[in-house]
C-alpha cells in the first residue's frame, strides 16, 4: 500500500446528477436528524460512481451535504483503498495477484495489461480509455486467474483471453462475464472427472 | 463499588472509572501515550496493557472499564498485575513497535528531555537488542501555522492532537489520513490551525512531532529556570509557568489550575514572549525641543516635578492601563491622592462600572460554575478573542451538557452553536419584559449565567445596560443562595473583562474621586486644555491625538502609543520582570513572580512611583514591596487570600440593585466585541513578530476573504 493522496491536478467543480442527488437524498434520510454524517460513504462511492475517481471537489461538496468538516472526508476517502484518488480510465481493471490467482498464472495478465493498457499501474491509457490495478484477493480463487471490470469478474483467463477483454473493453463493447474457457462456472474443465457412471445401490459402489 | 486487586492491593472502585484510573488509585504507575485526562479515550497506543490474570490477552487499561471487569468464578475481586512479567513484556512488545518507525533524533530534537516517548523508553525500551534492518519510514512534514512546527516522521499516531482539535478547541482543522503504516496526522490541504488555542496541541505531544515553532532550536528544558507566574493577555489569570535562561524569557506554558484555566493557554498568552525582547524602554526619555532624548532618572524625575509644581491639582490626571499590578495601582492612586488629584481612572476603554458593591464588576459565577450552568446569555462579549479558554469551558459545558447559548451582539464563531438574539441592546430590554423567547429558557434554567463583556460596558449606554442584566438576572433567577455551584448556590450575573488590571483597579477604586474626570472626560479635557498634566501607567489603548498640549507622563514597558506622544517616559517592568498581585475577573488574587530582570534602567513600577513621590515632597509611606503589599492587606483585606474566587453572599437586594444605573440605551449601535484583533491587543502582542504574523493569517485575511 502507498500514501494516499488527492491527485495534483484536479477539476474545478462537482456536482450530483439529478438522479444521483436524489439518492444521495434517499441515504442522508436514513439516518436520524444531526447524524447525517453517517452517509459520507455511500455518498463518495455514488460520486465515484459518477466521476470515476474521487476529486477534491467531491470531498469538498460531500462534506457540505453532509455538514462534516473537510479533513472528515479527506479521511474516510484516503483510508478505503477502493476510493480512487487518481484520475481511471473509462474501464478500470482489477487484476487479482494473490496467491491463488498469482499461482495460476496473473503474471501474465499483468504482462497483457502492462502491454496493452500502460507500463504503470493506476496510470490512464493514451487514448483514455483504460487503466489498470493489481489487488487483493477478490474470492474467485476456483476461476483463476480472474480481473474485475465494473461490477463483472471475467475469470479463467490466460494472457489470450486478456487481450481479446481488453481490445473488447477498448472499442466500448462489453464482453460476456463469467469464465472465458470452456466452463460455464467452476465445474471441471473438459467435463466431469468423478461420479461419471452410474450407481450400482444393491452393490454399493459407484462405477 | 467495586472491588479489584491491583498488584496485590484491593481497592474499591467507582464503577465508572476506567482501569487506568482505578490503577492510579491503587498507586501504580500506568504508562500511556493516547491517554489524556482532558480527552476522549482513543485506545489506540497500547502503552497502558495490563494483566488481568485469567484474561487470554492483556488489557489495554484507558479503555477498559471497572464495571466492565467481572469478578472470578469464585466470588473473589479479580486480580489485576500491572508490573508482572505477562504485563511488562507487553509493554515491551508495544514500545518496540512504536520504535521501528521512530527516528533517533532525540540529540536534535526539541522534545528531548522532556519526552514521554524518551522516558518509556528507558522503562520498556529493549537495550540492546534490535530485530530491525529495514529503513525506517519517512513521513513528510505539515504546515500547521505559525505556531506549530511539525517533525512528521517522529510522529507515532496517539491522536491526541486531532482529539483537541475536535474537543476542545472545536475547530475540527485536524486529521488522520491514509492507514496503517501510512497513517499520516494533516491538517485539510496544509490549511493553518484556526485556533486561539493551537499551542496547547504542542503541550499534548508526548513525542517531538508538535512542537513550537518560535521556541525551536533556542533551548533544552534542562537549561530552563521555571518560574511560576500569572498570564496578564486577558482577564482570566490564566496560571503559567515563564521558562528563562539568563535575561531572557525562552517561553511561556501553562500551570494546572482546575478553577482557571485547567491546563489550556490560549496562543496570545504562551507565545507572547518574543514581544518582551523588542521595543522596550530601557532608560528614561525626556522630550526636548520635541524630540525624545535619553535622560537618567534623576533628570526625568525632575522634570515632572517642575511640572507638577506649576500645575493645578484639577489640572491633573492619571489613567491606569491594561496589565498593571495591584501593586503599582496601588501606589500611583496614594501618589496622586497625596497631590489630591481626583481625575483618576483605571478603565481606559471607558467601562461604565465599579463604585458600586464588588459583585457588579466581577464574574460572580466563577469559571469552574460554568461547567454547571444550563443557559448562557451572551452580551456584547467574544469570549473566543477575549478569553479563549473560558470559550473552551463553555464548548465543554455544553459538548457534556444540555447548555443552551444565546448571544446580543455581534455574531460570531464561537465553536459551538449560539441563538443569536440580535445585536441592539434593545434584545435585552425585550428580554426583561419576556417579550423574547429565550427569556423563558432563562427563566427555566435551574442555574442561568449572564455574561456581559467589555464591549457592552465601554459605550456610552455601559451603566444602562448593565442594569438591564441585573434586573434580568433578578427576573430570570440567576441571583440563587449564598455560595458556589458544589455548595448549592448559584450567582449568574457575570462581567468578563478584558484587562487583567481591572478588578485590582476597581478594588482600589483607582476611580474618579469627587468632581473628577472620568477617561473619557480626562481626553477631553486635554483637548481643550482643562487638563495639563496626564499620568499614564502603561495605558496604551487610549486616543493620543485627543491629549493636546497636555504634558504627558509614560510609565511602561513598550515603546507604543502612549510613549510614542509622551513628554516623559519613566522605563518599567513587563509582567514577568516584577513581583505583583493581579486579580483575575472572579476576583481571584494570584501572585505572579519575577521570572527575568526588566532591561536596562527600567525598574519596578511600585519602586518609581515610590521615588517619584519622594521628589515631589509626597513620600509614599512604605519602603519596599512587603510594606506595600501590608498596607493594601490593611485596606483590602480580601487580598491576603490567595487564589480563591469571590464568595457568593446570596440574593442580598442591597447588592444586586446597586448593580449598573437604569437610564436610556442607545438601540440603534449595535453591540461588539472591543477587541479587533485578538493577537495585537496590549503593547507586549503588538511588539512581538509571532503575533503579527498569526494577526497577518489569521485576522488579515479572513477580514480580506470577508470584504
Amino acid at each position: 500500500m502507498s500514501l494516499r493522496r488527492l491527485a495534483e491536478h484536479q477539476p474545478e467543480s462537482f456536482a450530483f446528477t439529478a438522479e444521483n442527488l436524489e439518492w444521495a437524498k434517499g441515504q442522508m434520510a436514513k439516518y436520524p436528524p444531526g447524524r447525517q454524517a453517517s452517509a459520507v460513504i455511500p455518498l463518495l462511492w455514488r460520486a465515484q460512481e459518477q466521476e470515476g475517481w474521487v476529486t477534491k471537489p467531491i470531498v469538498e461538496s460531500v462534506a457540505k451535504m453532509l455538514s462534516m468538516p473537510y479533513i472528515r472526508v479527506l479521511e474516510v476517502a484516503t483510508f478505503y483503498t477502493m476510493f480512487n484518488l487518481h484520475p481511471v480510465g473509462d474501464n478500470l481493471v482489477y487484476v487479482c495477484t494473490t496467491t491463488p490467482c498469482w499461482l495460476r498464472g496473473s503474471d501474465a495478465i499483468v504482462d497483457a495489461c502492462k502491454k496493452h493498457i500502460h507500463p504503470q499501474q493506476g496510470v490512464v491509457s493514451a487514448d483514455g480509455k483504460l487503466s489498470w490495478t493489481e489487488t487483493e484477493c477478490l474470492g474467485a480463487c476456483v476461476n483463476a486467474p480472474m480481473i474485475q471490470v465494473g461490477n463483472d469478474f471475467f475469470e479463467d483467463l490466460d494472457a489470450g483471453s486478456t487481450e481479446k477483454i481488453i481490445a473488447a473493453l477498448r472499442r466500448g463493447e462489453r464482453p460476456k462475464p463469467g469464465p472465458q474457457n470452456s466452463r460455464h462456472s467452476s465445474e471441471p474443465e473438459g467435463g466431469a472427472t468423478t461420479l461419471t457412471g452410474s450407481h450400482d445401490a444393491s452393490k454399493g459402489v459407484s462405477t | 463499588m467495586a472491588k479489584l486487586i491491583i498488584d496485590g492491593k484491593e481497592i474499591e472502585a467507582d464503577p465508572t472509572l476506567t482501569l487506568l484510573q482505578a490503577c492510579e488509585m491503587a498507586g501504580a504507575e500506568i504508562p500511556r501515550f493516547c491517554y489524556h485526562e482532558r480527552l476522549s479515550i482513543a485506545g489506540n497506543c497500547r502503552m497502558c496493557l495490563v494483566e488481568w490474570v485469567g484474561s487470554p490477552k492483556p488489557q489495554a487499561s484507558c479503555a477498559l472499564q471497572v464495571k466492565d471487569i467481572p469478578p472470578n468464578r469464585d466470588g473473589t475481586p479479580a486480580k489485576i498485575n500491572t508490573s508482572s512479567p505477562v504485563a511488562r513484556k507487553a509493554r515491551e512488545g508495544v514500545m518496540e513497535f512504536l520504535l521501528i518507525n521512530h527516528p533517533l533524533d532525540c540529540p536534535i530534537c526539541d522534545q528531548g528531555g522532556e519526552c514521554d516517548l524518551q522516558d518509556q523508553a528507558m522503562g520498556y525500551g529493549r537495550a540492546s537488542f534490535n530485530r530491525f534492518e529495514e529503513n525506517k519510514r519517512a513521513v513528510e512534514d505539515k504546515y500547521m501555522g505559525p505556531l506549530v512546527k511539525t517533525s512528521m516522521n517522529r510522529c507515532i499516531q496517539c491522536t491526541r492532537c486531532v482529539r483537541f482539535a475536535t474537543e476542545i478547541a472545536g475547530v475540527p482543522d485536524l486529521g488522520a489520513t491514509g492507514r496503517g503504516e501510512d497513517m499520516e496526522i494533516t491538517t485539510y490541504l496544509e490549511k493553518a490551525i484556526d485556533s486561539e488555542l493551537s499551542g496547547n496541541v504542542i503541550d499534548l505531544c508526548p513525542v517531538g512531532a508538535l512542537l513550537s515553532k518560535p521556541y525551536s532550536f533556542t533551548a533544552r528544558p534542562w537549561e530552563l529556570r521555571k518560574t511560576e507566574s500569572i498570564d496578564v493577555m486577558d482577564a482570566m489569570g490564566c496560571n503559567i509557568r515563564i521558562d528563562s535562561r539568563g535575561r531572557e524569557v525562552m517561553r511561556i506554558l501553562p500551570r494546572i489550575n482546575e478553577g482557571v484555566n485547567e491546563e489550556w493557554l490560549g496562543d496570545k498568552s504562551r507565545f507572547v514572549w518574543d514581544g518582551l525582547k523588542r521595543q522596550r524602554l530601557d532608560r528614561p526619555f525626556i522630550r526636548r525641543n520635541g524630540k525624545l532624548e535619553p535622560a537618567s532618572w534623576a533628570e526625568a524625575f525632575a522634570a515632572i516635578a517642575a511640572k507638577v509644581k506649576t500645575i493645578a491639582p484639577a489640572k491633573m490626571a492619571a489613567i491606569v492601563g491594561d496589565l498593571a499590578a495591584a501593586e503599582e495601582i496601588k501606589a500611583l492612586r496614594d501618589l496622586m491622592r497625596s497631590l489630591n488629584v481626583a481625575n483618576l481612572d483605571c478603565r481606559q476603554d471607558g467601562a461604565k462600572i465599579g463604585g458600586g458593591p464588588r459583585q457588579s464588576y466581577l464574574f460572580n459565577s466563577t469559571f469552574a460554575g460554568i461547567e454547571a450552568a444550563d443557559a448562557i446569555l451572551l452580551i456584547g462579549t467574544n469570549p473566543r478573542w477575549e478569553a479563549p479558554v473560558l470559550n473552551a469551558r463553555i464548548r465543554k459545558t455544553w459538548l457534556y451538557g444540555n447548555l443552551k447559548i444565546a448571544n446580543v451582539g455581534a455574531p460570531r464563531d464561537l465553536t459551538y452553536p449560539v441563538q443569536q438574539l440580535g445585536t441592539s441592546a434593545s434584545v435585552l430590554e425585550d428580554l426583561v419584559s419576556g417579550a423574547n423567547p429565550f427569556a423563558e429558557i432563562l427563566k427555566n434554567a435551574a442555574r442561568p449565567m449572564i455574561i456581559v463583556g467589555a464591549g457592552a460596558l465601554s459605550r456610552a449606554d455601559g451603566a444602562a445596560i448593565l442594569r438591564l442584566a441585573a434586573q434580568l438576572a433578578a427576573s430570570t433567577g440567576a441571583i440563587g443562595p449564598a455560595g458556589n455551584a458544589t455548595e448549592g448556590g448559584w450567582s449568574g450575573l457575570n462581567v468578563l473583562h478584558s484587562a487583567a488590571s481591572r478588578v485590582a483597579g476597581l478594588d482600589l477604586s483607582f476611580l474618579p474621586g469627587a468632581g473628577g474626570r472620568d477617561t473619557g472626560a480626562i481626553l477631553e479635557g486635554a483637548a481643550n486644555g482643562d487638563i495639563e498634566f496626564v499620568y499614564l501607567l502603561g495605558a496604551d489603548e487610549i486616543d493620543t491625538s485627543r491629549l493636546g498640549k497636555a504634558f504627558l507622563v509614560y510609565q511602561g514597558t513598550h515603546g507604543d502609543i502612549g510613549a510614542h506622544r509622551a513628554d516623559v517616559i519613566l522605563p518599567a517592568a513587563a509582567y514577568t520582570e516584577k513581583s505583583g498581585l493581579y486579580v483575575n475577573a472572579e476576583g481571584r488574587v494570584q501572585l505572579a513572580n519575577r521570572a527575568t530582570f526588566p532591561p536596562g534602567e527600567a525598574k519596578e513600577d511600585w519602586a518609581i512611583l515610590r521615588a517619584l513621590s519622594d521628589v515631589l515632597g509626597k513620600t509614599l509611606p512604605y519602603d519596599t514591596v512587603e510594606q506595600l503589599r501590608e498596607k493594601l492587606y490593611a485596606e483590602l483585606p480580601h487580598f491576603v487570600v490567595r487564589d480563591v474566587p469571590a464568595q457568593h453572599v446570596g440574593a442580598d437586594p442591597a447588592i444586586w440593585n446597586a448593580v449598573g444605573t437604569a437610564g436610556k440605551i442607545d438601540a440603534a449601535r449595535p453591540l461588539a466585541s472591543p477587541i479587533v484583533d485578538y493577537y495585537l491587543s496590549n503593547a507586549i502582542a503588538r511588539a512581538s513578530e509571532t503575533m503579527a504574523e498569526c494577526s497577518r493569517i489569521y485576522v488579515q485575511r479572513s477580514q480580506e476573504a470577508a470584504e
